[in-house]
């Protein structure tokens, strides 16, 4: 069993929990994940490991779902059943020059361990985070602790630079700052909206991409992706590919693929909450 | 004289059928189809072994056991024994009793095959296994005197099952790392519940445990640990039997669409996470009303009869040779006709087209016919030039799998051939690397449950005699 030893409500909704996983904690490299399962009847989620010590891994997730939702009401000193990892190849971490880590919503927490692992190689690491509104905002301090420097944006202006993290960062080209290298990870529309910046460009972007998985292992090819217009597996061949290469549009609709059941079991889930 | 009247009685005994559920009712549930023996057909049954001199069933059997052995202990009513014997050379009999092709092993070179029907032994295996476990007069045998040597085995299915009881049995200290959370293998992710019940497989690695076998679940070897860790951590032999992992797709127009799964994700979601249970159950499965699975093996089998069960009008198998040539079981095809299953030949598929949800609607197939026979023997399909519509909401792809890439790619030195499977140098199972073993799919290509665990069984010697040396030296 894999317990909880600390919980921590991070915004409205986006919970970050450090559960004891030492075989995991010990292996992991930036950019891995785990999936996690709550009890014999759960379904299996995949989240990214944001970061870890000797005994423990933390995760970060967003109240979406019936299994989110389950993980949410999960106390310190309850236990997972299972947590596989981990998954996933490592990120390439090398001396690039200047990084960029873009993180839109909870992404924040998935490129969070990037940044720590690019300033560690001695990268100068620029860091644009962003979120719907101020409340929605996470790991500020964590994320300005290993950047360079660090800008923050809201859609709604309740928070840093009025608009999208894209917005910043077409600023920043304008502007003509030398860019090595970008790392954009979050919403689809984000990823999609980062590549299609830095594309005519030419500056390399990696994108970290959460379709549905069930195994996690290479078997199963729930979680396929058009990368280069071939098809991937995301658990065994990413889970980061070149950014400039992913068909988003196909990603967005494997995403929904459950849109109707997912309703369904949020509805007959027996905690009774109905999703609210 | 009194020999002779025996003999004569004995040839009288038809082989006995097994009661199983009527096609109708079964198809719209999960329960097991067919139902087992009684003691008193068991023991009529096992009547009709001859107890040959020299018993061809045993050649066929790729884990010797010694069949007319347990025939004979049925036939004296000592079922329990029966049970022992069997489990003298097999990790699994109530698991092989139900899956193992016993038409082309055992029952094929049986004497009274030639002379009509052979005696129903895989029936017999299940019988005397089911006995046991469920009298509850499962025994387990006293501990052998602990070697002091580790032997870890990567991958809980039936390979690495059958290597770990019988390693354990001669005072190996094993540990499974299996990379999923329930150990079995394709036992518990691929075989549908209607054809192994999930509690028999549980039961069998139970017992394992009992004997002393230690399984790690969610370890994904090369990822939490690579091949080169376990013998840091001190394990002194490796057998690695990780299985044909990863499912092939066509590459044709369309195969990304919502809807269309490969075998291994749709079995694995109705069996291992028990889909077809949903809601009660978290993960989730399309429910299709018109399902269509690709290809003609026994995995294609299962999978269109489980589309049944999960609620589908038409089901069909679209394959492009004809029957004759499926490389499925017989009675596996049979239990598919007799369930409506209905069968597109000839067919194959070119492209599957999606509706304003990106959700697959139709698939565009040619029609084949049969050419010149090809490199296994079978009769080509060619195209015709004409193609056909047929309306899907689910399809299944179930045309093979190749060699997952995880262990090789994470284990320097690690031989494996084009298809990315691990190249062994003898049937002992010897690897590129000194004291690393591979067996099952993962060196063969996906094969049957009973081959793997014979690969087990031959790699398990192979240890032995590699570890014995090795202390010696």
């Amino acid at each position: 069993m894999y317990q909880i030893t600390k919980k921590e409500i991070l915004s409205a909704g986006v919970i970050r929990m450090e559960i004891v996983a030492p075989a995991i904690a010990k292996a992991k490299r930036a950019g891995q994940f785990v999936i996690l399962k709550i009890n014999e009847r759960g379904e299996r989620i995949p989240l990214t490991i944001v970061s870890s010590d000797d005994k423990e891994i933390s995760i970060i997730f967003q109240i979406v779902g019936k299994t989110t939702i389950a993980m949410a009401n999960m106390a310190v000193g309850d236990s997972f059943q299972d947590v596989q990892g981990p998954l996933g190849n490592p990120t390439e971490i090398e001396n690039y020059g200047h990084s960029v880590c873009v993180g839109g919503g909870v992404g924040v927490g998935v490129v969070y361990p990037l940044a720590v692992a690019l300033k560690e190689k001695g990268n100068r690491v620029t860091s644009i985070i962003g979120a719907r509104n101020k409340e929605l905002l996470i790991l500020e301090k964590e994320m300005k602790q290993v950047s360079d420097r660090l800008f923050v944006t809201s859609d709604d202006g309740s928070y840093g630079v009025k608009g999208f993290v894209s917005d910043v960062l077409r600023k920043m080209i304008d502007d003509g700052v030398t860019i090595n290298r970008v790392f954009a990870i979050g919403p689809v529309p984000m990823m999609r909206s980062i590549c299609r910046l830095t594309e005519p460009y030419k500056i390399k972007t990696i994108v970290s991409l959460n379709p549905i998985m069930v195994d996690g292992t290479g078997m199963c090819g729930a979680c396929r992706v058009s990368v280069g217009g071939k098809t991937k597996f995301t658990c065994v061949d990413g889970p980061e590919f070149d950014g400039h290469e992913v068909d988003f549009d196909l990603l967005n609709n494997r995403l929904k693929m459950y849109l109707a059941e997912e309703k369904q079991a949020v509805e007959t889930c027996e905690c009774g909450c109905h999703g609210k | 004289m009194e020999n002779n009247e025996t003999k004569t009685k004995k040839e009288k005994v038809p082989r006995q059928a097994m009661p199983a559920q009527e096609p109708q009712i079964r198809s719209r549930n999960f329960a097991e189809v067919p139902l087992g023996y009684s003691p008193e057909t068991a023991i009529l049954e096992a009547s009709r072994c001859l107890h040959c001199k020299k018993p061809f069933c045993v050649d066929g059997c790729p884990v010797d056991v010694d069949i007319p052995g347990f025939i004979a202990l049925i036939s004296a009513g000592d079922f329990a024994g029966a049970a022992r014997k069997l489990k003298e050379t097999n990790a699994l009999p109530a698991v092989c009793g139900r899956v193992c092709p016993q038409e082309d092993q055992c029952e094929k070179l049986c004497v009274l095959a030639k002379k009509g029907e052979s005696v129903a032994i895989g029936r017999l295996e299940r019988f005397a296994a089911d006995y046991e476990r469920n009298s509850g007069t499962v025994t387990i045998p006293l501990p052998p005197k602990a070697n002091g040597k580790k032997v870890a085995v990567v991958g809980a299915g039936p390979s690495g099952l059958t290597i770990a009881g019988d390693l354990v049995k001669i005072g190996y200290d094993v540990t499974i790392f299996e990379a999923l959370h329930q150990a079995g293998g394709v036992l518990v992710y691929g075989i549908p519940e209607f054809r192994l019940p999930k509690s028999i497989v549980s039961a069998e690695v139970d017992y394992l445990q009992k004997l002393g076998v230690q399984i790690e679940l969610n370890a994904l070897i090369g990822r939490i640990k690579t091949v080169d860790d376990l013998f840091a951590d001190g394990f002194d032999a490796i057998y690695l039997a990780v299985g044909a992992g990863a499912p092939v797709f066509m590459n044709i127009p369309g195969e990304n669409l919502n809807g269309i799964y490969s075998a291994n994700e749709y079995l694995t979601r109705s069996n291992l996470m028990k889909a077809y249970l949903f809601p009660q159950y978290d993960t989730p499965i399309v429910r299709g009303k018109n399902v269509a699975v690709i290809g003609g093996g026994n995995v294609a089998m299962d999978s269109v009869r489980t589309a049944l069960r999960l609620g589908a009008d038409n089901a069909h198998i679209v394959y492009r040779r004809t029957e004759a040539e499926m490389p499925a079981r017989k009675e596996e095809v049979h239990h598919a006709h007799e369930e409506g299953v209905q069968f597109k030949l000839l067919a194959n598929p070119l492209e599957y087209l999606g509706d304003e949800k990106n959700t697959v609607r139709a698939i565009v197939c040619e029609q084949m016919e049969l050419g010149e026979p090809d490199a296994s023997g079978r009769r080509k399909p060619v195209p015709t030039g004409k193609t056909f519509t047929l309306e899907v909401d689910v399809v299944v792809v179930a045309i093979g799998t190749n060699a997952n890439p995880i262990i090789p790619s994470t284990t320097p030195g690690l031989e494996t051939n084009k298809w990315g499977n691990i190249v062994v140098k003898n049937e002992g199972g010897a690897t590129s690397r000194t004291g690393v073993f591979a067996g099952g799919d993962i060196v063969t290509g996906a094969a049957t449950v009973i081959l793997a665990m014979g690969a087990g069984k031959k790699v398990a010697q192979a240890i032995d005699e590699y570890l014995s040396t090795k202390s010696k030296g």
